[in-house]
């Protein structure tokens, strides 16, 4: 085995580099959106793409997100594979109709005759200072679709392995890029880079033996902060990544659970018929006699996304979670 | 001094760069509605084409009264007819090479037909067994769209894709006038004409969306001048006249599949019937408007040009009959059998491989029924 030299990379250059690699691998693969080409996106995803393979295959559409995503489905339907960028969350909602009366359901409409491998990146979540309607954590709204994959990666390398993952997918997937985690670093070898991470399997970032917490995306860095602070008062947090929320990794979670016994499950978009109670009640009822205390949750208020000056306050932060690990002290509570 | 005033006070010149990038004169539709029969230009039809269009005419004609008589014995959930519609629905269906692609909506089975899709399999969305009867890369017809107008961005992918890779292949997608209203339409002809797409947009205007008149959906000219705006050409027909449509919609084909780019045809026609059998259609109209149009019907205006060519007589007349009866038979046997239906069907293809959940969730049906099968549930 050959060590390589592992360089600071960052989650954008990683992405970058699934979407670059699967263009070469395979000339069905199509980008495209609104500032996609020329620009390289507004997040500078997309440099270069335009460049290396044409406005053919890197394509700036006009601005549209229902038309982009309609588009998309014809593309697909005559054997590409198009890999649409939302640009923001909130800016796809004009494009719901086609997720959900078209791109979801074509496999099933068409009993397997018309598979859509559409992947649909939408940069989401806050943090990053954004004005309304360019923060909101939609997911909720993807994982009540079925037909659909959900996918998030919190890692550089997993940023990589799961868009390889979502592009290479006969099924249409919703790729959610955490964007206050695009500049976030890690040691990387972008010459060499990891492999493809199959979607639906959720992995133990942090072992740990006295409660579980449930997170991903840009809440998984804040889980493990909290994690490491937990350890002065004596807890010993086991951290779980989930990666992809379609499917759910069911047995990764409870397997957690059932080791520690206590379960909090922390993100960002709002809690009320939000990911954490599907989560919770997935784990209420797999293992009932496994925990110490009801699970919890830690998410964002139930509110519009705030303006960006108040947006600290709204953001699930380490101070927040771990006061609910606190609260995971059920016994010591009654 | 009102703000518009002031505006007037000051005249921008455009900045050179700024140039017209199209004479809107030659996108703009005629002012009448394009037609042929009745006029000296029907002598120039080709005898073949009258015929073959005025056979599937009356088996259209047949087949959506079968359909309608099929909802009234609960056979079918509902069924939106075309009558009075067949020469738009016919004339898409062959205008197209077997390459080409068809993009209908709801009301278009007779489209979906007349391409050569088995009638029963056209009709399962509607019978309720399935979504899509068929497999549309048999006939290169994609599934019946409900939802308003989001099929036609599906036409506009499909025939970039297709283009992209070499095929001269063009996509045909039919919408309705309310459907025009609907943002997808404004996306749709906005990227065709962008991306010069080989799509042919097909409105057909039959006057009503459910009960709301054309009046209160648009305050266009009309809606083939919508196409201006979009930098494509709008042609206006009349929807009733076979001859018309198959002509002009050939053209818009061609120019498509010579690199053109995409046409908005509107099809002025009517909709005889309720919007579907659950419509009352006297609540919004009158039965004297219905009366005009039904004088303008199009099996009779093509009927009376191969009469008076000498093309058609009374045996030819009862000859397409019969074979309009035969397709009306073949149907209502075939609907009167209860579709074989088999439940985990519900899981199959929602995803290529099924979730850990939908795997649970198929457990459980195929336990029940198990149960059911030994009368336990």
């Amino acid at each position: 085995m050959t060590t390589v030299a592992l360089k600071p990379a960052t989650m954008a250059q990683a992405l970058t580099r699934a979407m670059r690699d699967a263009m070469a691998a395979d000339p069905t693969v199509h980008v495209m959106g609104e500032d996609v080409g020329t620009l390289g996106g507004v997040f500078r995803v997309t440099d270069g793409l335009a460049r290396e393979f044409g406005e053919d295959r890197c394509t700036d559409t006009p601005l549209a997100e229902a038309g982009i995503l309609g588009a998309a489905v014809g593309m697909a339907m005559y054997g590409l594979r198009p890999v649409v960028e939302m640009q923001f969350d909130a800016f796809a909602y004009p494009a719901f109709e086609q997720l959900i009366s078209h791109v979801s359901r074509m496999r099933n409409r068409t009993r397997g005759a018309m598979p859509l491998p559409i992947t649909v990146r939408v940069p989401y979540g806050g943090g990053i200072g954004g004005v309304e309607h360019h923060s909101d954590s939609s997911e909720a709204y993807y994982m009540a679709t079925p037909g659909l994959h959900v996918v998030t990666p919190a890692t550089v390398a997993d940023a990589y392995g799961l868009l390889r993952a979502a592009i290479a997918s006969d099924d249409p997937v919703v790729f959610l890029e955490p964007k206050r985690l695009y500049w976030s670093k890690d040691s990387w070898n972008p010459d060499e880079p990891s492999a493809v991470e199959p979607i639906g399997r959720a992995v133990v970032r942090r072992p740990g033996r006295s409660a579980t917490l449930i997170t991903y995306g840009p809440s998984l860095p804040v889980c493990l902060e909290a994690a490491q602070a937990a350890e002065a008062e004596g807890w010993d947090l086991e951290v779980v990544d989930l990666r992809s929320l379609v499917p759910f990794d069911d047995e990764t979670v409870c397997a957690s659970v059932r080791r520690t016994g206590r379960a909090l499950v922390v993100h960002e978009s709002g809690g009320f018929g939000g990911p954490g109670g599907e989560i919770a009640a997935r784990v209420t009822e797999r293992c009932f006699h496994h925990l110490e205390a009801p699970v919890l949750r830690v998410a964002g208020f139930d509110i519009p996304y705030p303006p960006p000056m108040l947006e600290r306050h709204h953001l699930p932060g380490v101070d927040r979670v771990l006061d609910a690990v606190g609260r995971l002290q059920w016994e010591a509570q009654r | 001094m009102t703000v518009m005033e002031q505006r007037g006070a000051y005249r921008p010149t455009p900045p050179p760069a700024w140039q017209p990038r199209t004479d809107p004169a030659p996108l703009l539709p005629d002012a009448a509605p394009y037609r042929v029969l009745g006029t000296e230009a029907a002598a120039q039809a080709d005898p073949g084409l009258l015929r073959r269009l005025y056979a599937q005419l009356v088996r259209g004609r047949r087949y959506n009264a079968q359909a309608t008589a099929l909802t009234k014995q609960g056979r079918l959930a509902v069924y939106p007819s075309s009558v009075g519609q067949e020469a738009c629905e016919v004339a898409a269906a062959l205008v197209l090479e077997d390459r080409d692609w068809l993009f209908p909506s709801y009301r278009d089975t007779l489209a979906v037909v007349a391409r050569g899709v088995d009638p029963v399999q056209a009709l399962t969305l509607l019978r309720g067994d399935w979504h899509t009867g068929y497999n549309p890369r048999e006939h290169r017809v994609a599934p019946l769209c409900t939802p308003l107008a989001t099929q036609l961005p599906h036409a506009v992918g499909l025939a970039h894709a297709a283009r992209l890779k070499g095929d001269d292949v063009v996509a045909l997608a039919m919408v309705g006038d309310g459907g025009t209203s609907e943002g997808d339409f404004h996306e749709a002809l906005n990227f065709a004409a962008v991306w010069q797409a080989p799509v042919v947009f097909l409105v057909q205007n039959n006057g009503f969306a459910i009960s709301v008149p054309l009046a209160k959906q648009t305050a266009a000219p009309s809606l083939a001048h919508k196409a201006v705006g979009y930098g494509m050409p709008g042609r206006l027909v009349d929807g009733n006249d076979a001859v018309a449509m198959y002509d002009v919609l050939s053209e818009a084909v061609r120019h498509a599949r010579a690199g053109g780019g995409p046409t908005l045809v509107e099809a002025v026609t009517y909709r005889v019937e309720a919007h579907t059998n659950a419509d009352d259609d006297k609540r919004y109209r009158a039965d004297s408007e219905v009366t005009a149009w039904r004088e303008h019907d199009p099996i009779d205006l093509l009927e009376k040009e191969l009469t008076a060519r000498g093309l058609l007589d009374e045996d030819g007349i009862r000859a397409a009959r019969d074979d309009a009866e035969t397709l009306a038979a073949d149907l209502r046997a075939r609907m009167n059998q209860d579709p074989a239906l088999d439940p985990m069907d519900l899981f199959a293809q929602v995803y290529a491989e099924p979730t850990p959940q939908l795997r649970e969730q198929r457990a459980q049906l195929r336990a029940e029924l198990a149960a059911e099968a030994e009368g336990t549930h």
